[in-house]
């Protein structure tokens, strides 16, 4: 239907306001790109390779990072995802009504706290308590490779925890969601088969797989690029190992420790291609996980 | 079923709206008119005359289209995507729908009180108000004025006067509704649509309306939706019934309730469905 | 019958491990709330408020300057993102079904996926980079950046509250899409959207990776736009990383500082929500 003047004047007006936003991200892209050309041009795929980080001698390689990211938040999800789901289940399945309201908010209040308090709680507060169950795992564990070297409380076990704390209330409020939006008429189908309440809970999960998926990838999205805390607790020596217990590194924590100290531009450029790497991988994970999220929430919509 | 009151306003009505219908002196006039929502066709060729200055009721069941063609007047129906008219209606001789037609300055001619009574969360004072302010009025010895005017016409005025600086969420349903209307009239509109503007208010509240609109009626052309058929004998003058998008028969209230041409309006106001 | 019972037993066991799963994440909840309170809640005096930071290794001062730099960041931040955002959200609200909207909707949710830390670079690119100089202005901008997406979608829900009766009465009154917007549909809403303004402020509040090569920190006195830039978390960081004692304790009163803003900010922000939510449905 036709429409008056005034509300193409408003729709134009307040359009170019939204385009912002969507300028923004493409200009974020597109400078990081611009930025970092001199290291993208001198090594290429061998920056995502290399081993070696020498700004003296102006050799770059950011595969220790990269790792580090990686390793840490595959770890940190092993350790969240279980507890994040079985908050999930617990608030939206199991809680009596009363607590249901208080302990989403107070979940979801350990993503209100900032990272730099939760590096600072992790320096001071876990990171002794850490270093005594180090100190406890018995000898022939210590002997794998995920346990060895001295154990110092620092590093990748210690950014590992931080981290899968840090990722719950992300997963869990999203989890929660998609479960309460799970037709009542699935669970019903599986208790008037004779289900017990942990089987109703599993087909609902089951209805919901591919968002709770998206819900697990969305805290793999905060994971990877958490920075503070992670800087804090982790050790920052670049080194790729399996180990637990081993000082490691992750792209957010180089940047954060090493941007203002880059004294030449090929330095500069070195480090915002991981920062253009690490907005390429967010995006991508995000991407992956809204859709997922999306899909589900479309097709709970539909009656089932 | 008619009480007594009823047919007395009935008869009351009748003499005037009778001589009206000789010179026919039509307000709003519907010709041919079609609308679509997407592809699907809601209303088919209405074609009707809305009388000056008197109640024209428009009765049918749910979804029969009578909301639609009520929205279609002040083209509140702009709103909704998709949303596709055909045909025209004039309002004083100039077609709505031409392509000259300030929406905007029509819905100041034409004003609206739908079925939930929507307050602005904004003072009592200021919800009247609010149509002359955006229109530019200023000038606060000219607002109160109309503010109060409008109040007293809508018989609100009495119970409101020492608190128009109030929340109008304070107000009661029926008060709520009644504020609606005075903020309709404050515009100083020619027509008054009303979309079932009685249908979410208690007994007492809805008698209430119903005198106000028998009032209002002297000043303004008058158009309501309703579902309630005792309503629509008691309030209107003329009764347009609607089935499935097509407008079955239309003629004085006393004609269609007392002596229905098609047997389909006669089962509808005996209640055989609907 | 025993297999009846096996059941039973893995469903209780499985609904126990839900409940442990609740504990585990309030036991840290608690541990850093306890601590927080604990070593910053005494560590608090007036001169945390009123005094300058004592240069290296020397005991007591304060942390005036930064508290100061936190709140003209978030100043900052609030003038740009908050008439963007909110416009943005209008125009989401307003057309919530049209193809632009889609991709900005889908914008934004990117926005606000992006590591914090690649905000402060991209920030650094455009504010320090060209001027040579780390700024106020720098370190709002990468804040802006950050809780653009936030005031964007609470803006849009919050409109999309709005009883669609409250357009409706303002356009049969003959306002204009323009006016029916500004004068009755966002009037309705502006608590809540205050209220997620705030909220998104506290959130930035507490970043302290953008702030780190755009704002810059400054151990002096310093309110210039165009100037480095002290602020809590930064000071938190810095004293967190320093070997001394009396660093320690101010790191932690900094904490304190933060986690109750950020407390406050979020209780006042539910509460004004649910009554939102309530005047809602008359």
């Amino acid at each position: 239907m036709r429409r008056s003047a005034d509300d193409r004047v408003f729709r134009i007006t307040t359009g170019m306001f939204a385009a912002i936003v969507l300028l923004l991200v493409i200009g974020i892209g597109f400078e990081l790109w611009r930025q970092s050309m001199l290291s993208i041009d001198k090594f290429g795929f061998r920056f995502w390779t290399g081993r070696v980080w020498d700004p003296v001698s102006g050799e770059f390689g950011a595969l220790p990072f990269i790792w580090g990211t990686l390793y840490s938040s595959f770890l940190a999800l092993l350790l969240s995802t279980p507890i994040a789901l079985g908050i999930a289940i617990y608030i939206s399945e199991l809680s009596p009504g009363m607590l249901r309201q208080p302990l989403a908010y107070l979940t979801e209040l350990l993503a209100a706290i900032p990272s730099i308090v939760y590096g600072l709680w992790g320096v001071f507060v876990l990171t002794p308590i850490v270093r005594k169950l180090e100190l406890l795992l018995p000898e022939s564990l210590r002997r794998t490779p995920f346990f060895s070297g001295p154990p110092l409380g620092v590093g990748m076990g210690m950014a590992a925890i931080i981290l899968s704390i840090m990722v719950i209330p992300f997963t869990s409020s999203v989890a929660r969601e998609i479960l309460k939006n799970v037709p009542i008429a699935q669970r019903e189908a599986a208790y008037a088969l004779g289900a017990t309440r942990w089987e109703a809970i599993k087909v609902a999960i089951g209805f919901g797989k591919t968002g709770i998926i998206g819900a697990i990838m969305l805290g793999l999205g905060r994971a990877l690029g958490e920075t503070m805390a992670v800087t804090m607790v982790i050790g920052n020596n670049p080194q790729i190992s399996p180990s637990l217990y081993a000082p490691q590194y992750t792209m957010a924590a180089v940047i954060a420790n090493e941007f203002t100290e880059a004294a030449d531009d090929l330095y500069l450029h070195a480090l915002i291609e991981i920062g253009l790497l690490l907005f390429i991988i967010t995006i991508f994970v995000n991407f992956i996980s809204r859709f997922f999220i999306w899909t589900t929430k479309q097709r709970m919509e539909r009656p089932a | 079923m008619l009480t007594a009151i009823d047919m007395e306003r009935f008869n009351a009505a009748l003499a005037p709206s009778a001589a009206a219908l000789e010179s026919m002196n039509a307000k709003i006039s519907v010709r041919d008119f079609d609308f679509f929502y997407g592809s699907a066709k809601v209303l088919h060729g209405i074609t009707l005359d809305i009388p000056d200055r008197q109640v024209t009721a428009l009765i049918g069941p749910s979804g029969c289209g009578k909301s639609t063609f009520i929205r279609s007047i002040n083209r509140m129906n702009d709103i909704i995507p998709n949303a596709r008219a055909k045909g025209t209606i004039s309002i004083d001789g100039r077609a709505i729908y031409s392509s000259d037609t300030d929406v905007v300055s029509l819905r100041r001619r034409v004003g609206m009180v739908f079925q939930r009574s929507n307050p602005f969360p904004k003072s009592i004072y200021d919800n009247i108000a609010y149509g002359l302010r955006i229109g530019g009025m200023r000038n606060r010895r000219e607002l109160n004025n109309v503010v109060e005017r409008s109040l007293i016409r809508a018989a609100l005025w009495d119970e409101v006067k020492d608190r128009l600086n109030e929340s109008a969420f304070a107000l009661s349903g029926g008060q709520q509704q009644r504020l609606c209307i005075a903020r309709a009239l404050a515009v100083d509109p020619e027509v008054l649509l009303m979309d079932e503007p009685a249908s979410a208010l208690d007994p007492i509240a809805t008698t209430k309306i119903e005198e106000l609109i028998w009032d209002l009626k002297v000043n303004y052309t008058i158009v309501i939706v309703t579902h309630n058929m005792q309503q629509a004998a008691r309030v209107s003058d003329r009764t347009a019934f609607f089935m499935l998008g097509r407008l079955v028969e239309y003629a004085d209230t006393k004609t269609i309730f007392m002596n229905p041409k098609e047997k389909m309006t006669e089962d509808y106001v005996t209640g055989r469905f609907g | 019958m025993s297999k009846a019972w096996r059941r039973k037993i893995i469903s209780a066991i499985a609904e126990g491990f839900c409940a442990i799963a609740v504990l585990l994440a309030l036991i840290p909840l608690a541990m850093i709330l306890f601590y927080v309170v604990k070593q910053g809640f005494t560590s608090l005096n007036w001169a945390f408020f009123t005094q300058m930071p004592k240069p290296v290794g020397e005991a007591g001062g304060g942390m005036a300057n930064a508290i100061v730099g936190t709140l003209i960041l978030i100043a900052i931040a609030a003038l740009l993102a908050v008439p963007i955002g909110c416009i943005c959200g209008i125009h989401l609200a307003e057309y919530p079904t049209s193809k632009f909207s889609s991709i900005v909707r889908f914008a934004a949710d990117v926005l606000n996926g992006v590591p914090s830390i690649v905000v402060g670079m991209f920030a650094y690119i455009i504010a320090v980079l060209p001027v040579k100089r780390f700024s106020a202005f720098a370190g709002g901008l990468a804040l802006a950046v950050l809780m653009l997406p936030t005031v964007v979608r609470t803006t849009e829900e919050l409109l999309r509250l709005v009883p669609a009766g409250l357009r409706e009465g303002a356009l049969a009154l003959g306002a204009t899409r323009t006016s029916a917007v500004f004068t009755v549909i966002v009037p309705a809403a502006l608590p809540g959207i205050l209220t997620g303004v705030l909220v998104a402020l506290a959130r930035v509040a507490g970043e302290t990776a953008p702030l780190l090569f755009t704002a810059f920190g400054n151990r002096f006195w310093s309110i210039s736009l165009r100037q480095p830039i002290a602020s809590l978390t930064q000071q938190v960081y810095l004293y967190a990383n320093s070997a001394y004692d009396d660093w320690h304790r101010q790191a932690w009163a900094g904490a304190f500082l933060l986690v109750m803003i950020i407390l406050t900010l979020s209780i006042i922000a539910r509460l004004s929500v649910r009554r939102l939510e309530r005047m809602n449905r008359p």
